[in-house]
Parts: structure tokens; C-alpha cells; sequence
């Protein structure tokens, strides 16, 4: 098998996709979506990218609101129309839905600027800045000597230019700005020596690049790596320069699915719905041989061969992604004992038992342990990647689990990080203290079950764990945290409503809304922040009130009665500042429905139930502050605003 | 490949581009002949034809050809030079 990118190998080939298109024309749209979706979910040329497109754009209408979707503006100094079948069916990959409106061509700086603009009457939730590196910085004329310092003081002048564009998008939008990385066809003038003289334009391209990407970061844009993400394929294979002259499509139709996948990864990170374990396989998988068969001393891995290394460096490749935040876990059918030997005494062994947060190793089958691996961590199904190298599971879990993203493996391990990573499962928005302690956390975490299985009664199984509940108002500090917290958490998450980074910014100031974000800390460490409550001040039967928009909790901290404490906190700070009622509101998801009963469990009232079956709840606050439960200190920093 | 065979797969590759079973490939067929037939869907054409047929096309071979016929004689001179 190739391992072109281009080619999306990772995914399975396509079945017969006209056949496929016209079984799902009618049905239940829910189930339409899934469908397309699962065909998204193979590989497809740029003819099947457009056909899947179309019958998309056929259904959008009649998908319905549970399904996340996003609207995403493309700006664009060449020609971009023909990527947006790709985007869509990129961001369709990962259960996303995108409408796409694409600028005219050329006029990005206009439509950024101007506020009676297609683009501001579109109201973006996203908006992809795709310029080429021409249209930032025009090639200097050549002088010798060159001089560093100009250079560089044209590409200070080229990114504050744009980080002007990047602010007036967001004064007069609510979008979250993705700035593609520019990128230039021109071969170099001067050869190798091309970086050793400063205004060339690949030096110029070289010091673009990271002074955007620095600036990105100060600003909160994101970004979209083209270059990066193309020097597998080879900037050559992206576009065509008979295309460009012809029609200035910087990138060709042929690699619009892999483009357009491109867009897909950021647009699902950016919405929180990248993939958050990664599940391996072992025996072939993360060392060569039978560990059952072979024995520890027969398994190939390490130094001494080729196949051997490229074992080691796939394990090398898993782990730097734990530490990124990305959750580890095994499932083989093996012995248990054998395997957890393997992992302690093999000199050449990357991973260890620790640094899997879900260890199902048996002889049952795999999608009843993936399962139990998604139920121990908390997460939903369709947060697990599974590397298998033996095609037949891979088949099953397929199709009995469609929700679990299952790579092509290319039979040689040598190629199975490329296969992981260029599926592109795990992008990533922000990377927090969060991120780099949760596989501890993890751990932790199973130490905390031994104790409550060891605990007699759940009352004194919480007194025991000593927990220490911190709230206060956001924070600017915890901006990037909480907009992570808001996009990703399902479970409990009484509203699922979804904000960027900028929007939450922009509660800070906001005298109307109250903020109150919790970290939760016990005997065995520091859980970080892991609760969220956003509140506007409302009125109810003409009486100030205070109406919970948002509620989320980490699924890390589950089970602890946190939302006890959280309420008891809400509730006297709503009175004290004169409120007399505090409104709650369950909107359903297919994921959330662990808090359907929590107002209730909690003392609301129910006010009303909607037709969508959404629910109103009240809870009236006359009785005085509510006191805070007793298995938990509350630290309480001050209300906010 | 012989050139009928050239000609049933330029029909399954206009067909998918338009979305139309009712095309066939055919030496008169032009571009103003399927009103869809814009500059855009023809790159589109052109690039699927370069992936089926293992060709590469010039720009100014894109912007010359008239019908398809003349498209198919190209296809046909591409491959025997390759």
C-alpha cells in the first residue's frame, strides 16, 4: 500500500459510492448524516469528493440541530472555490458539519475590512485567511549585501499588516480567525545558500512563517500548516503551475480531498471534536512477533533490525503524543501477565504499564473491551483511535463500533506512524498544564478507584479524599482552559453550548454575565480546572433572576458531588447580589443525558418542557445562602463583576 | 487502451463531473453543448482525465482544445509518447 497523503490512505477504499449515495436519498436525517459520514470515512478521489458533497448539500437542510456544524469563511488570494466540496466533506469526516462561504476572489482584504461585507452578513463562526505569500510580502529587489535587519523589518511590517485584518474580523465578528501559513512554488535563487541571504525569498518565506505563527499565538488565531502538513507530499504534488496560470488555483483540484482534510482537522479541533485515546493493538503492533508464542526474548523490537526500530519508534511517536495529553491504551488479546512483564523487563521497551490510562488485555473480544476502555475513561466511543495491524479486527470494530476512528495499517511497520499521523486524529487548538499532566491525572485517577472500591460507603470515600474546591470568575489566565472545557465536554454539559476563545474572552467585561470556573484538587493531586458555570442576569415574573446558560463539568471529576458545592456557591452569591431566582435549562444531546435529572437531584423545580424536549427549571431563593455539602472544602475567591 | 476505451471512460468522467447519466463522450460534444461546462468544471474534467489516463496537460493545451474529439486525439498522442 502507497502512503501518499494525497490519497487519504489511511482510510479504507471506497465500496461503490454511487450505490451507497442512493441508498440514504430519504430516511431519518440523523441516520442520513451517519451515513455520509461513514462514506466521508473512505477513501476518496477529488471526482467521489464532489458526488459526496453534493449529496450533503442535498441533505443539509434536513440535518438536524444535534449535529454539531460550523460556518466557515474562506478569504483567499487564489482561487479557492473548488476546495470547499473538500472542506466539507473534511469537516464531515469527523461529524461535522460546515457551510462555506467562499469570497470572491482577491478581494480577502476588503471583505475582512469592510463591515457591510459578504463576509460579516455570513456571521462566521470561523474564518480561513488563505493567502500566498506574494499577496503578504512582495519580493524585494535583490541588493548586495543583503541585510539582515531590512529583512526582517519587512516582515514585521507585512504580520502587523495583517494583524490588522486579524482584528478587524474579530471587532466586527464573532469568528475565530484560522490563518493559513503562506507558502511559495518558486524554487530558490540561490540554491542551497538560499537561507544565507537574507532578502531571498525562501529566507523571507522561512522568517514569514514563524513571525506569523509567533503572532498567531499572541493573538489567539490558529493556524492551518499547509506547508508543514504538505512537506510530506511535497509542495510540488499540492499544486500545478498549469493550473495556477490557467485559473490561479495555488491548489490543484487532486489534492482538494487532502486539502480540504486539512481544513477538516482544524475546523473538529477547533469545535472539540478531535479523538482523545489512542488504543493499540500489541503483538504486531507495537513490537513484532507473539509475545505469547515468542516469549519476551523473541519479540522484535529495538535495535538489531530495521523492523525492530521501527517499532521502538512508534512507540517513541505514541508516547510523545501521552505527553501531549493524548490518553494511552492497550487492548490484545494476550495473557495479562505475560504482557505486563513484557512491558516491565524488555530492555527495548518504549512504553510501560504506567503510561496506559485503560489496560484491557484478554481473550474477549475487541469491541466489548473498547467499550470498557470508553466507560473507564469517562469518554465517549467516538473519542477512541484504534491501531490494530491485523485486518480482521480492524473489519469487525468497523462495523460493529463505526463511531471508533480505525486507520489502514501498511503492512510494514516502518510506515505505521505516517499511517496514525497523517489521518490526523489528534489536533490540537491550545496545549495548557492541563494537556501535559493528564495522563497523571489518569493514573491518579486509578489509585482513586482502588480506594473507593476498598471505601466502605460513598460518603466516607469522599471525606477520605480530602477534596479542595477553589471557584472564582474566570480569569484572562484561564481563557484558553475554559474555551477548551466548552468545546469538548459532552457528558455533563447541561447545554452543550459551544464558544471560542474570543467570545469567552469578550464574557470577561461583560456586566450581564456571571463566570465562575472551579478547580478541584484532593490527596492525590491537583485535578486543575475542571468546572465551568456561565449565568446571565435575567428577570423572571418581572423579578431579577439569574438564568444558568452554561454547566459543564470534566469527566475526570465526575462522581465526586461537585455540583453540590458549585451550586451552594451560585446560589448564595445569586441572592446576595438581590436575584430572587435561579433559572437552570437541560437541552438534550445523543451524549449528555448523565445531567437530564440534575436540576432536579439538585432541589429546581421544573418550569417547563419545550417540544425538543429541552427542560426550564427554577429554584427560588428565599431561604438564605444555600450551605456548602460537607465531604468538600470550598475555597470561594469572590463573586464576579 | 484503444480509443473507444478513451471514450467510455471520458463518459463516466463527465458524467460524475455534471452529475449527468445522460452524457456520453462523443468527438462533436463541446463545451456549449452542457451549460454547466464553465471553466471551473473544466479544469475539473481535465485533471480527472490526467489522473485516469496517467497524461499531463499544458496550460495552453487546457485553453486550445475545442470538442472533445480533439481532447481524445491529444489523450491518444500523450500516451504514445509516454
Amino acid at each position: 500500500m502507497t502512503t501518499d497523503p494525497l490519497s487519504l490512505h489511511w482510510l479504507p477504499r471506497a465500496e461503490d459510492l454511487g450505490a451507497a449515495l442512493s441508498a440514504i436519498r430519504t430516511g431519518d436525517p440523523l441516520a442520513r448524516f451517519a451515513a455520509l459520514a461513514a462514506l466521508a470515512n473512505s477513501r476518496l478521489d477529488f471526482l467521489q469528493t464532489r458526488r459526496l458533497d453534493r449529496a450533503l448539500c442535498e441533505a443539509a437542510d434536513a440535518i438536524p440541530a444535534a449535529v454539531p456544524r460550523l460556518r466557515l469563511a474562506v478569504l483567499g488570494s487564489s482561487s479557492q472555490e473548488h476546495l470547499a466540496p473538500g472542506i466539507r466533506v473534511g469537516a464531515l469526516r469527523r461529524g461535522l458539519m460546515v457551510d462555506v462561504e467562499v469570497a470572491p476572489y482577491g478581494q480577502w482584504r476588503q471583505q475582512a475590512i469592510d463591515p457591510s461585507s459578504r463576509l460579516h452578513a455570513f456571521e462566521p463562526d470561523a474564518v480561513l485567511l488563505a493567502l500566498d505569500q506574494a499577496s503578504l510580502l512582495p519580493d524585494q529587489p535583490l541588493t548586495a549585501p543583503a541585510s539582515a535587519p531590512s529583512a526582517r523589518a519587512a516582515v514585521d511590517a507585512a504580520v502587523e499588516d495583517l494583524a490588522t485584518v486579524w482584528r478587524a474580523i474579530r471587532e466586527r465578528t464573532a469568528a475565530t480567525v484560522i490563518q493559513q501559513l503562506p507558502w511559495s512554488d518558486d524554487p530558490p535563487t540561490f540554491g542551497h545558500g538560499e537561507l544565507l541571504v537574507p532578502g531571498s525569498t525562501g529566507a523571507l518565506a522561512a522568517r514569514l512563517r514563524l513571525g506569523l505563527a509567533e503572532a498567531a499565538a499572541a493573538e489567539g488565531v490558529l493556524l492551518l500548516d499547509v506547508p508543514g502538513a504538505a512537506s510530506g507530499p511535497g509542495l510540488r504534488q499540492l499544486g500545478d503551475p498549469a493550473l495556477w496560470h490557467h485559473a490561479k488555483q495555488a491548489v490543484s483540484p487532486a489534492a482538494a480531498p487532502w486539502f480540504g482534510d486539512h481544513v477538516g482537522r482544524v475546523l473538529a479541533a477547533l469545535r472539540g471534536l478531535s479523538r482523545k485515546v489512542l488504543v493499540l493493538d500489541l503483538d504486531n503492533t507495537i513490537w513484532g512477533g507473539t509475545i505469547g508464542d515468542d516469549g519476551i526474548d523473541g519479540i522484535v523490537l529495538g535495535q538489531g533490525s530495521g523492523a525492530g526500530e521501527a517499532f521502538a519508534a512508534f512507540q517513541r511517536y505514541a508516547r510523545r503524543l501521552s505527553e501531549r495529553g493524548v490518553l494511552l491504551a492497550a487492548c490484545s488479546k494476550n495473557d495479562e501477565s505475560t504482557v505486563v512483564e513484557a512491558l516491565a523487563r524488555h530492555p527495548e521497551m518504549v512504553l510501560r504499564r504506567e503510561d496506559f490510562a485503560a489496560f484491557e488485555v484478554s481473550w474477549g473480544d475487541k469491541p466489548a473491551a473498547l467499550q470498557r476502555i470508553a466507560r473507564d475513561l469517562n469518554l465517549g466511543i467516538d473519542s477512541l483511535v484504534f491501531v490494530d495491524d491485523n485486518p480482521a479486527e480492524r473489519a469487525i470494530v468497523r462495523r460493529t463500533l463505526p463511531a471508533v476512528a480505525v486507520p489502514e495499517l501498511a503492512e510494514a511497520p516502518e510506515l505505521y506512524v505516517r499511517c496514525v499521523a497523517d489521518a490526523g486524529y489528534f489536533d490540537a487548538v491550545s496545549f495548557t498544564a492541563e494537556d501535559s499532566a493528564r495522563n497523571a491525572q489518569y493514573a491518579a485517577n486509578r489509585e482513586r478507584r482502588r480506594l473507593e472500591i476498598t471505601a466502605t460507603d460513598m460518603d466516607g470515600f469522599l471525606r477520605d479524599l480530602d477534596m479542595k474546591l477553589t471557584v472564582g470568575p474566570f480569569r484572562p489566565v484561564d481563557v484558553q482552559r475554559i474555551a477548551q472545557l466548552v468545546n469538548k465536554t459532552n457528558q455533563f454539559n447541561v447545554t452543550t453550548r459551544r464558544y471560542t476563545e474570543a467570545e469567552i474572552r469578550a464574557m470577561l467585561q461583560d456586566p450581564e454575565i456571571v463566570t465562575y470556573a472551579a478547580r478541584l484538587s484532593d490527596r492525590f493531586g491537583d485535578n486543575g480546572l475542571t468546572s465551568v458555570v456561565i449565568a446571565r442576569r435575567s428577570a423572571v415574573d418581572d423579578q431579577p433572576a439569574v438564568e444558568i446558560d452554561t454547566w459543564l463539568m470534566s469527566c475526570r471529576v465526575l462522581g465526586r458531588r461537585v455540583e453540590d458545592a458549585m451550586l451552594s456557591v451560585i446560589a448564595t452569591d445569586t441572592a446576595r447580589s438581590g436575584a430572587t431566582k435561579l433559572i437552570g435549562r437541560y437541552r438534550p444531546t445523543p451524549r449528555n443525558g448523565m445531567v437530564r435529572e440534575l436540576f432536579k437531584g439538585l432541589g429546581f423545580s421544573r418550569r417547563a418542557i419545550c417540544e425538543n424536549g429541552e427542560t426550564e427549571w427554577e429554584m427560588p431563593l428565599d431561604g438564605g445562602p444555600l450551605p456548602p455539602p460537607e465531604h468538600l472544602s470550598v475555597i470561594h475567591q469572590g463573586a464576579s463583576s | 487502451m484503444t480509443q473507444s476505451d478513451i471514450y467510455q471512460a471520458l463518459t463516466d468522467i463527465l458524467r460524475e463531473v455534471f452529475d449527468d447519466d445522460a452524457l456520453t463522450a462523443t468527438p462533436e460534444l463541446s463545451a456549449g453543448d452542457v451549460p454547466e461546462w464553465d471553466s471551473f468544471n473544466h479544469i475539473n474534467i481535465v485533471v480527472a482525465s490526467e489522473q485516469r489516463f496517467g497524461v499531463k496537460f499544458h496550460a495552453a493545451e487546457i485553453e486550445s482544445l475545442r470538442n472533445v474529439g480533439e481532447f481524445v486525439g491529444l489523450i491518444e498522442r500523450k500516451r504514445l509518447a509516454a
